[in-house]
């Protein structure tokens, strides 16, 4: 008896956690706000990105402000492949990179072992 | 409190050490911590202090719906310290030891990841310290040293011998030689005199000389050579694609495996509840896919640096794949090939006097071929300069006018018409026409004295980098604009296989494509004209000597413009490429090996890999692929000497 508890609790646990991670869940997104021709963006790096998804106009100037509050070394950097960026983010320090919008399109940025990603979209 | 990891790792290891001892003992029956709770006290320590970090990054990323290899450490550790609290209340085995063991292990790998790390990426920035870090600049006449950011383009600068060039510049006083391998990997000084290019950071040799600053800060060539080597460290490479998909999934999925594994042991096999929870730990802790994660990056990392010591510039990751596969590899004539500038080949007759006639006339000349002549004139020294008479320019014939020796001319054989050859000369001149070189007579006293020929002679390593690509079995092509018999002629000298010549610059790029049909192919140009056929074949090589449209058309830039360096970027692109492949290999075989075993699939055998096993031989396999991509590092280049 005792151990069809324990195989049902097991089984729920496994359907949880398959809904938890493959499930669709709405991602965090955000605009960037365009102060004076020029558009910013604050990131939290806390166990991933605050927002996830962030929308940036083409042809103006960005700045996406890094700001890692989560002590893993996993991520202490942050990659931006298609733009050939690769910044350390030291814990608790903000970090602006600067991102050059003048290709519209979808991109991906990462932490260095590529496991948390995060995406721009420049229309 | 914030602790680094190397604290963290420190802390672990004090707390963790007595309780490996007591493992040790345990055997001889000695029990000097007197039972489990002690046990508990030590491990609740670092399950607080070395694992908090992993535990609230875990809980961070689970509240986003996402995974990392914090969160199998995490749960694996968390659930074996409860798990032997509630033993050790029931009076039950208790694994304490198991969790503190893997946060050690764990964090043993990280310390040395970050410090490889740090070393991997290193490599290129410390180039940027190769710079000067003051110079002296003259302003107004006066001469001060000031700090090389305070330069401003135009300013006058100043190197005496043995000190560095501050900036990237032209030469407007003095001549010195310049070692500029630092920058360029070029093994031999290169002269530098008035009107010369110089390069910040290249080292001066012999003389004093003033430079006028052109090229500052980011501009630099050598900022430029970092920019570039850094975005290629950082692209990816496609066969990571493979590696992202895997790593998406994998926690969830090796989550649900641990707990399988449980549910088998506990609820099928009917194993104590204590063993079972051993076998999940184990599955969760093995698992980790960091390996996996540095397995491209690092070795694209240490590669790129590698080759750009060499002077050879990787710009991204995809290209690698390709070099692998080439089949044919094209080159340009016109500057990759040749020199890119005519020089005088072959002087027949009495070299010193028909060199003295010639240069006598065409001493005031502007025209590329008169310039060939004096350069050659210049090695027997100072050629008398004398005032020519009724000097004369016949259009598409030459020159001719009166020298102290008689009337002279130079020029092609039209003036035949009027003058006398002899049979041997005119036997030189067939055969040096019929290697498709410009041959242009000297006469004197209504006689021909001699012969000069002038070609766009090739380039000293042409012949050999040539015969190195065939080895490696590849085709070799010369796609050229310039007509059927000088491109054979140059093509027979260096050792080419097949011409495509009397090509129009905008039909390059469709003769690629054409030549894309057999097999991927690479292109080797410096060219503007070059740049459409640079971008459309597979691999784009572009000399460093070249313009900056077919520099940044090529997907790898041959700093030195050494030719041979064609065959070295094929040899070392692919050896990249293989260490990644090894490295990933090594990475999913380790996962594929390790999770059964840790599954307890040998349980039957007495054979089982505690959680303290599996979280060492997890920082191993990290360790082991970050080791292997230094490794290249090792690899040795050869790299020839230029012979002049």
């Amino acid at each position: 008896m005792d151990k069809l508890i324990v195989l049902i609790a097991g089984l729920a646990l496994i359907a949880f956690i398959l809904w938890w991670f493959f499930g669709h869940h709405e991602v965090d997104q955000a605009e960037a706000k365009t102060v004076a021709d020029h558009q910013a963006v604050a990131i939290e790096v806390n166990g991933g990105y605050s927002p996830e998804r962030v929308v940036l106009q083409q042809g103006v100037p960005a700045t996406l402000t890094f700001t890692r509050t989560d002590a893993s070394s996993c991520l202490d950097q942050v990659v931006f492949a298609d733009f050939g960026i690769n910044q350390d983010l030291p814990e608790g320090q903000p970090v602006a990179i600067e991102i050059n919008t003048d290709q519209a399109g979808d991109f991906t940025w990462a932490c260095g072992m590529d496991m948390f990603r995060g995406q721009i979209v420049i229309k | 409190m914030h602790l680094t990891i190397k604290q963290r790792f420190g802390i672990a290891v004090v707390f963790s050490l007595p309780m490996v001892v007591q493992m040790i003992l345990m055997p001889a029956g000695i029990d000097f911590l007197g039972g489990p709770v002690t046990e508990w006290v030590l491990t609740t320590v670092v399950m607080a202090v070395a694992a908090g970090p992993f535990i609230k990054s875990a809980w961070a990323s689970f509240k986003k719906h996402n995974s990392n290899m914090d969160t199998l450490v995490a749960i694996g550790t968390v659930t074996a310290y409860f798990y032997s609290i509630g033993a050790m209340v029931e009076g039950q085995p208790v694994f304490f030891e198991g969790a503190a063991l893997v946060v050690t292990f764990i964090l043993l790998g990280q310390v040395f990841e970050e410090r490889m790390r740090a070393q991997a990426s290193g490599a290129v920035d410390k180039l940027l310290d190769l710079q000067a870090k003051e110079a002296e600049v003259v302003r107004n006449g006066q001469t001060i040293t000031i700090p090389v950011e305070k330069i401003v383009v135009g300013d006058i600068v100043r190197a005496r011998p043995g000190q560095k060039i501050a900036v990237d510049g032209t030469v407007v006083e003095g001549k010195t030689a310049v070692d500029e391998s630092l920058v360029t990997g070029e093994s031999l000084p290169v002269e530098k005199q008035v009107g010369d290019a110089v390069i910040g950071a290249s080292i001066n040799q012999n003389g004093t000389i003033l430079i006028r600053a052109e090229k500052l800060g980011s501009d630099s060539l050598l900022a430029q050579i970092v920019d570039l080597v850094k975005s290629a460290q950082n692209s990816r490479a496609p066969i990571q694609q493979l590696t992202d998909k895997v790593s998406t999934v994998f926690v969830p999925v090796v989550l649900v495996a641990a707990i399988a594994t449980f549910l088998l042991w506990y609820v099928a096999f009917g194993v104590s509840l204590g063993t079972a929870v051993v076998f999940a730990v184990s599955v969760l802790v093995i698992a980790c896919p960091c390996a996996l994660g540095l397995a491209t990056p690092t070795a694209l990392m240490v590669g790129t640096g590698l080759t750009a010591r060499h002077g050879i510039l990787i710009k991204n990751g995809e290209v690698l794949e390709t070099v692998s596969a080439v089949k044919t590899v094209v080159f340009d004539k016109t500057g990759t090939i040749t020199v890119g500038q005519p020089t005088v080949t072959d002087v027949v007759g009495e070299e010193e006097r028909v060199l003295s006639v010639a240069s006598q006339l065409e001493a005031g000349s502007e025209h590329p071929l008169a310039q060939a002549i004096l350069d050659r004139a210049k090695v027997f020294g100072q050629i008398k300069v004398e005032e020519v008479n009724g000097f004369e320019v016949l259009p598409g014939q030459g020159v001719q006018g009166q020298t102290s020796a008689g009337p002279a001319f130079v020029g092609n054989q039209r003036f035949l018409d009027h003058q006398q050859m002899n049979p041997d000369l005119a036997v030189s001149f067939k055969t040096l026409q019929n290697q498709g070189k410009t041959v242009v007579l000297v006469g004197l006293n209504q006689e021909v004295i001699g012969l000069i020929a002038i070609q766009d002679a090739p380039k000293a390593q042409s012949r050999q980098a040539m015969a190195t690509l065939k080895t490696r079995g590849l085709e070799t092509v010369m796609l050229t604009g310039d007509n059927q018999a000088v491109a054979e002629a140059i093509a027979q000298e260096v050792g080419i296989d097949r011409v495509i010549a009397e090509v129009m610059p905008a039909e390059k790029a469709a003769h690629i494509q054409q030549l894309q049909e057999v097999g991927p192919v690479a292109f080797v140009g410096d060219g503007i004209n070059d740049a459409p056929a640079l971008a459309t074949a597979d691999v784009g090589i572009a000399m460093g000597s070249g313009t900056d449209v077919a520099i940044e058309s090529g997907n790898i830039v041959l700093v030195k413009n050494d030719l041979t360096d064609v065959a070295t970027a094929i040899d070392l692109s692919a050896k990249i490429f293989k260490r990644i492949k090894l490295n990933l290999f090594w990475a999913f075989i380790y996962n594929v090996l390790g999770l059964p075993i840790a599954a307890g699939l040998f349980y039957g055998l007495g054979f089982v890999l505690s959680p303290e096993l599996a979280g060492l031989a997890m920082a191993m396999s990290s360790l082991s692929v970050v080791t292997s991509s230094l490794l290249l590092n090792r690899t040795k280049v050869k790299t020839t000497p230029a012979t002049i």
